[in-house]
């Protein structure tokens, strides 16, 4: 009797035997038979991954991604089958995973393309709305981050590296700490550049205040920060919904 | 692809080009004895500008589990003018342990809100303490395994409230296990559980090669009557150990003649069905699967004879 757990062990570790029970058909060796499955998988979560971690692959090139994708998917196989989800411990793995040490930078572009992706899949908002409405009113409205916004805040230059991947022309990153706000317009997310003070904000919103409330907390926290450029981010990028 | 979320969703009357068919969005949701598609997001607007010979589309129930986003909208836009196959790729049927109960709520839900004309799965296993392994593994037809695989065809039917299409698989190894014939095992779950059978006819031909069986004769032995719905697809060609044909059911190019013979033969034998193009691998322009569909339109409509 061939179980599937020795099926799913073997699957999943190349330099184990073809478990017991396997036949080919026409007699002989089964080994390039059973491979067919071994390959599947590898492939198909291998794909996955690449998909899923665009600004990774493109950073450490394709022989070295499928290595790394390699050593994941063996040991963090998906915890259920919507592939859209694989790879939220692939960040946590980078970080401990020896040979991708000298890039310390790569769990944090990790962390910034799974956001994208959560972004991508997020339940829908309809954008923040003030029609109608003058400023001293907006002040006081409470607008929530929709589902689809994201924070990441990074000790390496996180959005500048993803720019300089993505982007024609764009700055060689400098090293620098990096907040970085994934907002989505549409269907579309993006990320953006947080300037200081931006998660202070961000963090306000969320916490209920009021527009009015959260400036005058970030303005507390940040003295220098640009308040009208930080609103008007949060504004124009999709980050926000309304009350409900 | 830019999406207008706020276009009206039912009802609406869609002026197509002279000589394409469209479906009307208020017609039931059953699938037409025609040619259909495996959706691919980047055929979105050429589907729903021209669909061509395309009557209907298969999608991957698995992608369309999120919150919100594109897909979902890509989705419900599509449904309103397309009638919708869900086919699930992440059951696991077959698995030894319980089905999934969190992953057969999602299943629910996406059948509850896009109300698919059918759902089917496989007869295979994905899943196990290890995980989700993302390929449809083989199962010894044995006693022990047909009343697994109906429990959980009975669960899935009670947990959906509809009847599910079960597929034959393609197949590269046997077990030393089996007792019964691949056709007697689909054929009796089928006969226990009331579900209908997905005909994948790639996989007939894949898994005849693979094993030694004689492909028409399974189809001929096939229970026909129960079958909802055909899949037609392409593999690739490797060799064993002793250097035998393997065949390995890839998704990635155009169906093969000798399949296309197959598919004849089943249609002959056993009258029109719905029939899908599965292309999931270096997925062509639509105009190449619309070429394939429009193919397989022929054999579905053959030409009558003037008398």
């Amino acid at each position: 009797m061939t179980g599937q757990s020795a099926f799913a062990t073997a699957l999943l570790d190349p330099a184990r035997p073809t478990p017991e029970g396997l036949q080919n058909p026409f007699g002989g060796a089964v080994g390039k038979r059973f491979d067919v499955y071994r390959n599947n998988v590898a492939v198909s979560l291998t794909a996955a991954l690449e998909t899923g971690f665009p600004t990774v692959c493109k950073l450490v090139g394709d022989d070295f991604f499928k290595a790394l994708a390699g050593v994941y998917l063996r040991a963090n196989p998906p915890s259920d089958p919507r592939l859209a989800l694989y790879g939220t411990t692939f960040p946590g793995f980078l970080a401990r995973f020896e040979p991708a040490r000298p890039y310390g930078y790569l769990p944090d572009v990790a962390r910034l393309d799974l956001g994208l992706r959560q972004s991508y899949h997020a339940a829908d908002a309809a954008p923040f709305d003030t029609t109608g409405l003058d400023p001293a009113a907006v002040l006081l409205l409470k607008p929530r981050l929709a589902p689809a916004t994201l924070i990441l805040s990074s000790h390496h230059p996180v959005f500048a590296i993803w720019r300089f991947n993505h982007e024609a022309g764009a700055p060689k990153p400098d090293p620098a700490p990096q907040d970085v706000l994934i907002a989505r317009k549409g269907y579309d997310p993006a990320p953006h550049l947080l300037p200081p003070g931006g998660l202070v904000l961000a963090r306000a919103l969320k916490g209920r205040l009021t527009l009015a409330e959260a400036m005058t907390r970030t303005l507390a926290a940040h003295p220098t920060a640009d308040i009208a450029a930080l609103v008007t981010l949060l504004f124009t990028s999709g980050a926000l919904t309304n009350d409900a | 692809m830019p999406l207008d979320p706020a276009a009206p969703r039912r009802g609406i009357t869609t002026q197509m080009p002279e000589g394409q068919t469209m479906l009307d969005a208020t017609a039931p949701r059953t699938l037409p004895a025609a040619a259909g598609i495996g959706y691919k997001s980047q055929h979105f607007a050429g589907l729903m500008a021209a669909p061509g010979p395309v009557g209907w589309l298969e999608i991957h129930a698995e992608n369309y589990m999120a919150a919100g986003g594109r897909s979902i909208a890509q989705l419900r836009a599509l449904a309103d003018h397309f009638p919708i196959s869900a086919h699930g790729v992440g059951l696991s049927i077959g698995g030894e342990g319980p089905l999934d109960t969190d992953h057969l709520a999602r299943l629910r839900h996406l059948c509850d809100w896009l109300q698919p004309a059918r759902f089917s799965e496989h007869l295979a296993w994905s899943t196990h303490d290890t995980g989700f392994l993302n390929d449809l593994l083989p199962l010894p037809y044995t006693a022990a395994t047909l009343a697994r695989v109906c429990t959980h065809i009975e669960q899935v039917q009670e947990a959906l409230g509809r009847r599910m299409l079960l597929e034959n698989p393609a197949t590269y190894l046997a077990f030393a296990e089996s007792q019964m014939a691949e056709v007697d095992f689909l054929s009796e779950i089928s006969r226990r559980t009331g579900c209908g059978l997905l005909l994948d006819v790639n996989n007939v031909f894949v898994s005849a090669t693979n094993q030694g069986w004689d492909a028409r004769a399974y189809i001929d032995a096939f229970p026909l009557h129960a079958v909802g719905e055909i899949h037609l697809g392409g593999h690739d060609t490797d060799a064993d150990d002793q250097g035998r044909p393997l065949l390995i059911d890839s998704h990635g190019r155009a169906v093969v003649d000798p399949v296309w013979a197959l598919y004849a033969h089943t249609i002959a034998r056993g009258g029109p069905r719905p029939t899908l193009i599965e292309w999931d691998n270096d997925v062509p322009p639509l105009t190449e699967l619309q070429a394939e569909a429009a193919r397989a339109t022929a054999i579905l409509t053959p030409v009558e004879d003037t008398p």
